[in-house]
């Protein structure tokens, strides 16, 4: 599941000629094994495990706690056997023997921090006034309900068990590999919206099969999901070997390109027109959070993804479209009280949010980026502040913050959080506006500005462009895209308190554009339906109530997994993957060029010149004095 | 531009074109530093006029606020020199460094905690109490170094914003995994021993001992930190790093052990802050976060990557948000100012941002820093 895809291990496939094969790397299997043991006992310690054991996804016997605590020793046998790249890039084949020895001594040491958690929590002492989520139930977790000496032995065998089915999964082809990767997240992914299938197939008259596949308030029925599983792996194998490789995708641009994403548009269009209808009001209010989370990060995509810039205080654009739109609205607002009309008051907001963001760019434009990214902390945190003082009361309501904000009047109908379902439709048809005007700014020449900026300020400017006045554009499109978030917030809540505008929100919506991929739309949005819609944010539910206590630390995770691991996204853009990647590709050209480990044998030097050619530089790295390589 | 004469329309366009776009800013934020001005200058007359007139906090009172503003701001002093030096020798603020701090205060208390149930702490209180700020130094220093190791180190020659982006990342993980490990409750030390609470007389003025406590503290750490940094060869190689990693290189510089070695004191230095600020207001998951950014703020205030700035940084935050609302936005008349007590500490880092860049010790900002 942890396998990493960058253009250097995806460009060394099986044609490579593979250097002789290591043996077992016992070093290597202990270090990788102390690592997940450590893993595990840390998801035991903080709760985990016990929280998501009440959620049962494969009917009757697993639950999402069980598949945490499997998946440590399956990744870490699978880990203990992978033979580092070398410096020519190539992954050299690996022996039965290296996969399964180093799995199993893997998985060994996996179980060792586990069994000490055991002991302790068997034994007499109080360890829950300092570390309160330990509890005896965590033992019957980890010893799958075992008592005495057969709980470390069933611990013992779990581990070793599954991470022998790790190492097992290294000797298949690579392609069988992702295949049963696909086939696995598709299937949990399906065992966890059962709130949603529930209500789609029920509205569609299909509530039979939903009883078929399903249990309710639960997961999939174990005999469907084996068989969906199979089904699945089988189609993404087939699938695969039809696919171009991955760099082969990376670097296809044009025409091919437009028309498949004009497809997949349509499709999605379709999709979004239909699915309101489908499901019940639970989950129309969850895709509205959704929505307004699209909004601010599409919002942020144009300042970090686009531009370059760190905004960190995201969150003060989306605060003062909401309070904005509360006192103009309002008829409850302490101060000043217009009460005008919900379009009538959006322009004004808008145009607020930009002065906004002209107002925390200006003061750190000429100066380095990680100022930019404090400072809009900083306000951020000042207007938290702000709007909860004693001092603003009169104007903003302090605490109880304001009340009674009125709906969307649309037509002759009144759009407020009461229907979520005319909210969800409103809240698409913003998504779609900002998602057209980010779409139409990326190629327009401010577009190619930011992006200018992006790769390297001193260049551009250079080139002549005028840095000031496309930071501060950035600024303003993002904060104007990212009102339109507050503003359908106030109308959908009807009342805005300063505790939703917290900073964490800002963090949230960074996680999103980071996840799903600078730069890139479609990855912001598959960004905002995976975290928001599944985790939630920071007081919003997300489909999965249990993960509540763990949003915030699992998006820290992601921060610096993705970081570490694929800082171009989940779904990258091609341009934004050749920044952050350019010596891999460039080496790539040169092995290619050199006839050394030629993955693919159509590409040609010509194909290799564009390569080389067409890499841009990686933001700034002369201009900024960082080190060179 | 009409193309009617070229040569006469050109030349002025182009120059004032560059005039205009430089004006557009620097007036904006012209008008941001003269209304700043106005606004303290403001403040400050309306308190004093408020004084003389026996109007809000009698003088004892500001001399408590001093007091306690100090000590405050020697803690962020403290905190404020991790920053400094993170960010003299790679470059990027490390955000995670508030979770550093706390993380030493966390592990302090229950080590606090542990002397506490055994006795020593009420028998020998100096000698636990130093125990315990060893093993918030330790702690606080293994979990930066730990930060650096997993997280920094393989994105030494990645572009700049992916560390920063990355820090923040760490500092949440941080964050909620004491959360889930140790609960959301806020802890307190042991109480002090009788003879470190209560006033203490220097040069007739009363102070707090559990404040004086903070303030000697942090002054004997830094100048330890001070001799460290330039006294020792190592001192001199971080030095030397902070100045040119590559030239330092081939100088025969180990920089990997460099950079560790930062991350070490400044971890050890955050470790000691966690400490003092553990045993004053409790401990919780929560508590780095921010004082990790408002010391962030004293480092730029004091001019970063520069020791003494960082500190002298500390102690100037320290007294601008310690006696700054009471000071300036109880001047204006504005109700309850200590609530915008943060408002106000971030309000500084604008300001300094705006007026000087480069801090007050810091040398003028140079062209790398303006990229």
């Amino acid at each position: 599941m942890a396998t990493t895809t960058t253009p250097t291990t995806s460009a060394a496939t099986s044609s490579a000629p593979a250097p002789a094969a290591p043996g077992v790397d016992v070093a290597r299997a202990v270090r990788v094994g102390a690592i997940g043991s450590v893993a595990l006992a840390f998801v035991a310690a903080i709760g985990m495990l016990q929280t998501f054991d009440n959620r049962v996804v494969f009917v009757p016997f697993l639950s999402l706690g069980d598949v945490i605590f499997f998946a440590v020793p399956l990744v870490t046998g699978y880990l203990a056997g992978v033979v580092p790249p070398g410096p020519m890039g190539g992954t050299p084949r690996v022996s039965a023997a290296r996969a399964l020895l180093g799995a199993a001594i893997a998985g060994v040491v996996v179980a060792a921090l586990p069994a000490v958690l055991i002991a302790t929590l068997r034994s007499d002492l109080d360890l829950r006034r300092t570390f309160p989520n330990l509890s005896p139930g965590l033992a019957q977790i980890l010893t799958l309900g075992q008592e005495g000496a057969a709980g470390y032995l069933a611990l013992l065998a779990v581990c070793v068990g599954l991470a022998l089915v790790g190492g097992a999964l290294l000797l298949t082809e690579e392609r069988m590999r992702r295949a049963v990767v696909r086939g696995v997240e598709i299937v949990l992914v399906l065992a966890l919206i059962e709130l949603i299938a529930r209500q789609f197939l029920g509205n569609l008259g299909l509530g039979a099969l939903h009883q078929r596949l399903y249990v309710t308030n639960s997961g999939l029925r174990w005999l469907p999901a084996v068989v969906l599983f199979v089904l699945f792996t089988a189609v993404s194998y087939v699938l695969a070997g039809r696919r171009a490789s991955a760099r082969e995708r990376m670097l296809r641009t044009g025409p091919e390109r437009q028309r498949r994403s004009l497809i997949v548009t349509l499709v999605l269009a379709a999709a979004l027109l239909v699915m309101p209808m489908l499901v019940g009001s639970i989950v129309n209010e969850l895709f509205v959070n959704v929505g307004l989370f699209m909004l601010m990060a599409l919002g942020l995509n144009i300042i970090v993804g686009y531009s370059g810039l760190l905004d960190l205080g995201h969150v003060t654009f989306f605060a003062v479209g909401a309070y904005g739109m509360a006192v103009l609205t309002s008829p409850a607002s302490p101060g000043f009280a217009p009460e005008l009309g919900w379009w009538l008051a959006l322009p004004i907001i808008v145009a607020m949010a930009a002065a906004a963001g002209i107002f925390v760019g200006t003061p750190v434009i000429r100066l380095r980026g990680d100022y930019l990214a404090i400072v809009t902390l900083g306000f951020a945190a000042i207007l938290e502040r702000l709007f909860i003082s004693d001092w603003l009361r009169p104007y903003f309501g302090g605490a109880q913050g304001i009340r009674r904000i009125p709906g969307v009047s649309v037509g002759a109908t009144t759009v407020s959080g009461t229907d979520p379902r005319a909210m969800l439709y409103l809240t698409i048809g913003f998504v779609l506006v900002a998602v057209y005007v980010s779409w139409r700014l990326q190629g327009s020449r401010i577009g190619r500005a930011w992006a200018a900026l992006r790769e390297d300020e001193t260049t551009a400017q250079a080139m002549g462009v005028d840095t000031t006045k496309a930071k501060l554009m950035a600024f303003v499109a993002g904060a104007m895209i990212s009102s339109f978030a507050g503003a359908l917030f106030a109308a959908k809540v009807g009342s805005v308190f300063p505790n939703s505008f917290e900073l964490l929100v800002s963090i949230v919506i960074l996680v999103i554009v980071i996840v799903g991929g600078m730069g890139h739309i479609p990855g912001v949005l598959l960004g905002a339906v995976v975290l928001i819609g599944i985790l939630g944010g920071p007081r919003l539910p997300g489909l999965l109530q249990e993960f509540q206590d763990y949003k915030m630390l699992i998006y820290g995770t992601l921060l610096v997994y993705m970081m570490l691991m694929k800082p171009e996204g989940l779904l990258p853009s091609v341009r934004r993957t050749r920044e952050l990647h350019q010596e891999e590709f460039l080496q790539d050209a040169w092995f290619d060029k050199k006839g050394h480990f030629t993955d693919d044998p159509d590409a040609t030097g010509a194909e290799v010149a564009v390569t080389e050619a067409s890499a841009p530089p990686i933001a700034g790295d002369a201009a900024d004095g960082t080190e060179p390589r | 531009m009409t193309a009617t004469d070229p040569p006469r329309t050109q030349a002025p366009s182009l120059f004032t074109r560059a005039r205009r776009r430089l004006t557009w800013v620097d007036s904006f934020l012209w008008v941001i530093r003269v209304g700043a001005v106005l606004l303290i200058a403001w403040g400050l007359i309306g308190s004093i006029q408020r004084f003389t007139a026996g109007l809000g906090p009698t003088g004892s009172q500001w001399r408590d606020l001093l007091v306690a503003a100090i000590a405050f701001g020697a803690m962020y002093g403290l905190i404020a020199i991790g920053y400094s030096m993170v960010y003299g020798v790679l470059g990027f603020i490390n955000f995670a460094h508030g979770e550093v701090f706390m993380s030493g205060a966390f592990i302090g208390y229950f080590a606090a905690t542990a002397l506490s149930n055994g006795g020593l702490w009420q028998s020998n209180p100096i000698i636990a109490m130093l125990l315990t700020l060893l093993v918030s130094m330790a702690t606080s220093t293994f979990m930066a170094v730990l930060v650096e190791r997993v997280a920094y180190r393989r994105l030494r020659s990645s572009p700049r914003l992916i560390p920063l982006i990355t820090s923040i990342g760490v500092s949440f993980f941080l964050q909620y995994s004491f959360l889930g490990l140790f609960g959301a409750t806020v802890r307190t030390y042991p109480t002090l021993p009788p003879f470190m609470t209560g006033n203490i007389d220097i040069l007739g003025v009363p102070v707090q001992r559990s404040q004086l406590l903070v303030i000697v503290v942090a002054a004997v750490a830094m100048s330890g930190l001070w001799q460290f940094v330039t006294r020792t060869k190592t001192g001199r190689a971080m030095r030397a790093v902070a100045e040119d990693k590559e030239i330092a290189a081939l100088m025969g510089i180990n920089v990997d052990r460099t950079i560790v070695t930062t991350f070490a004191v400044g971890g050890a230095m955050a470790g000691i802050a966690g400490m003092l600020y553990g045993q004053l207001y409790g401990v919780s998951f929560f508590m780095g976060f921010l004082p990790g950014i408002k010391a962030f703020t004293a480092a730029v205030l004091g001019g970063i990557g520069v020791i003494p700035g960082a500190m002298a940084g500390g102690v100037l935050l320290g007294l601008f948000e310690g006696v700054g609302p009471l000071l300036i936005l109880g001047g204006l008349g504005i109700a309850s100012p200590s609530q915008l007590r943060d408002a106000v500490a971030f309000s500084a880092l604008v300001l300094v941002l705006i007026f000087r860049p480069s801090g007050l010790f810091g040398e003028a900002v140079g062209a790398e820093d303006r990229a």
